[in-house]
């Protein structure tokens, strides 16, 4: 860029060496400035707080992006005592408003009295099974799979039996309180865990 | 510019793929022609000038309010946008996403961010006319840019005015009320206004006149979708604030930076 030389540059002498920086109009050539020089200058103060500020922003945003209110049903609901259940039919009552089938079996999946908290999910593609009582099982309207009473998948495209809640009684008034913050899969073997179910052995 | 050492080798691959260069049209820009390059292959500093005149940078001379303006209404729509997240513009719940806004969202300081912004931005708005009156930037040949930037001091006001409404408390139901009524008084449109009752059809032979130009048909109860300020007035404002007068101002915003450059860029000292 030899044509770009400034009116203001004297004309070099024949056979002096070349100008380190091309002078372009009336600017003087840029200060050497190495990163150590930049990152403790004025400038680097000023782009450390510039970048710091927009990430504080940027992370800020995000927060702002998760509610801290959440206008939704409580994921752990009061659900009555023992007694308030039959035998061995599951129980209706907060199936619409919680997504669960409750039900005091006197045969678990392991033979055993137990009661247990179904997630009303079918877990073929998600629709809601109904439950026949005449027929003894939970049949999914959308793709015809098959459950037992006690979640055990037994016909139909249905690859897994239905989820369990948490249960447990409270310790206080003795109430059940089903909590669907903790799900329990038979294939994992989680059917086994004592959360999973509260025990009627001795009932 | 070859740069030294694995990390150089590094930038020399990435700025070499397909990828890269699809994207990046020109090479670094550290000549004369790659900086014109990066201004005129960029759809957003392609508005801006290449070249800026030395006195244009002066603040004492712009006092930077135009882009100080154009910096608020960004501001404006990135915090606007946040917030249409949790509010919602119905008579029911408004007021009490604006109380959930302040009280129980994480910082809730964007609902302030963004009233605050718009308080500033119709300062700068009035101190960049004033700057641009000032040093006779409205001259030819910029006069229509000084048009476009009429116009955008009344949008800035009308977004100022529909988000008063939004809050939906009493001050803000009452402002508007108060405000609006104006609208009543617009020649042929508004039914108080001069002319208006001009406008008029024959009923029957000889039995009179219908007013066509009424309480319930004139220019007023088109912006607030009713005879007083109610539930479809906070709607037709929040559509008209989040979306109509942004949707006008930004064109007219790059309309305007467009115009500055095509205009021989900021004008220059007396």
């Amino acid at each position: 860029m030899a044509e770009e030389k400034s009116v203001s540059t004297p004309p070099a002498p024949k056979g002096a060496a070349a100008p380190k920086h091309v002078v372009v109009g009336q600017y003087p050539p840029p200060p050497d400035i190495s990163r150590r020089n930049f990152l403790m200058s004025w400038a680097g103060l000023a782009w450390g707080t510039f970048t710091l500020a927009n990430g504080v922003g940027a992370a800020a945003t995000l927060r702002f992006m998760m509610p801290n209110v959440l206008f939704e049903p409580p994921q752990k609901f009061k659900a009555g005592k023992l007694d308030d259940y039959e035998w061995d039919k599951p129980d209706e009552r907060f199936k619409t408003a919680q997504k669960a089938w409750l039900m005091k079996t006197h045969a678990d999946w392991n033979k055993k009295p137990a009661f247990i908290a179904l997630d009303t999910t079918c877990t073929h593609l998600g629709c809601t099974p109904n439950v026949l009582f005449s027929e003894s099982k939970i049949k999914c309207p959308c793709h015809g799979s098959g459950f037992r009473f006690n979640g055990v998948n037994f016909e139909g495209p249905a690859p897994r039996p239905l989820e369990r809640y948490k249960v447990y009684l409270d310790p206080i008034d003795g109430q059940i309180i089903v909590d669907k913050t903790k799900k329990f899969l038979y294939e994992k073997g989680e059917w086994e865990d004592k959360e999973s179910y509260i025990d009627l052995s001795s009932a | 510019m070859a740069k030294k050492g694995e990390l150089g080798r590094v930038w020399d691959y990435v700025v070499n793929t397909q990828v890269w260069r699809s994207v990046m049209r020109h090479g670094y820009p550290d000549t004369p022609r790659n900086r014109s390059l990066a201004v005129l292959a960029n759809l957003i500093l392609h508005l801006h000038p290449i070249r800026l005149r030395k006195s244009g940078l002066r603040v004492r001379y712009t006092w930077c309010m135009g882009g100080l303006t154009f910096f608020l209404f960004l501001e404006l729509t990135i915090t606007g946008l946040l917030l249409m997240f949790y509010y919602r513009p119905t008579a029911e719940y408004a007021y009490n996403d604006i109380e959930y806004l302040r009280a129980d969202v994480a910082l809730g300081i964007m609902r302030e961010l963004h009233r605050w912004g718009a308080h500033a931005m119709v300062i700068s708005v009035w101190l960049h006319m004033m700057r641009v009156f000032m040093t006779g930037a409205y001259k030819p040949p910029r006069e229509f840019n000084w048009s476009i930037g009429v116009i955008l001091l009344v949008l800035t006001l009308l977004l100022s005015f529909t988000g008063y409404l939004l809050p939906w408390d009493q001050l803000a139901m009452w402002a508007v009320t108060v405000g609006t009524n104006m609208a009543r008084a617009t020649p042929v449109l508004g039914h108080e206004g001069p002319g208006a009752s001009l406008v008029v059809v024959p009923y029957a032979e000889g039995a009179g006149t219908i007013s066509v130009v009424h309480q319930a048909s004139d220019v007023r109860f088109g912006l607030l979708g009713g005879r007083f300020v109610g539930a479809a007035t906070i709607l037709r404002f929040y559509v008209l604030h989040c979306v109509g007068f942004p949707l006008i101002a930004a064109f007219l915003i790059a309309l305007h930076f467009w115009r500055v450059r095509k205009d021989g860029g900021i004008s220059g000292p007396l």
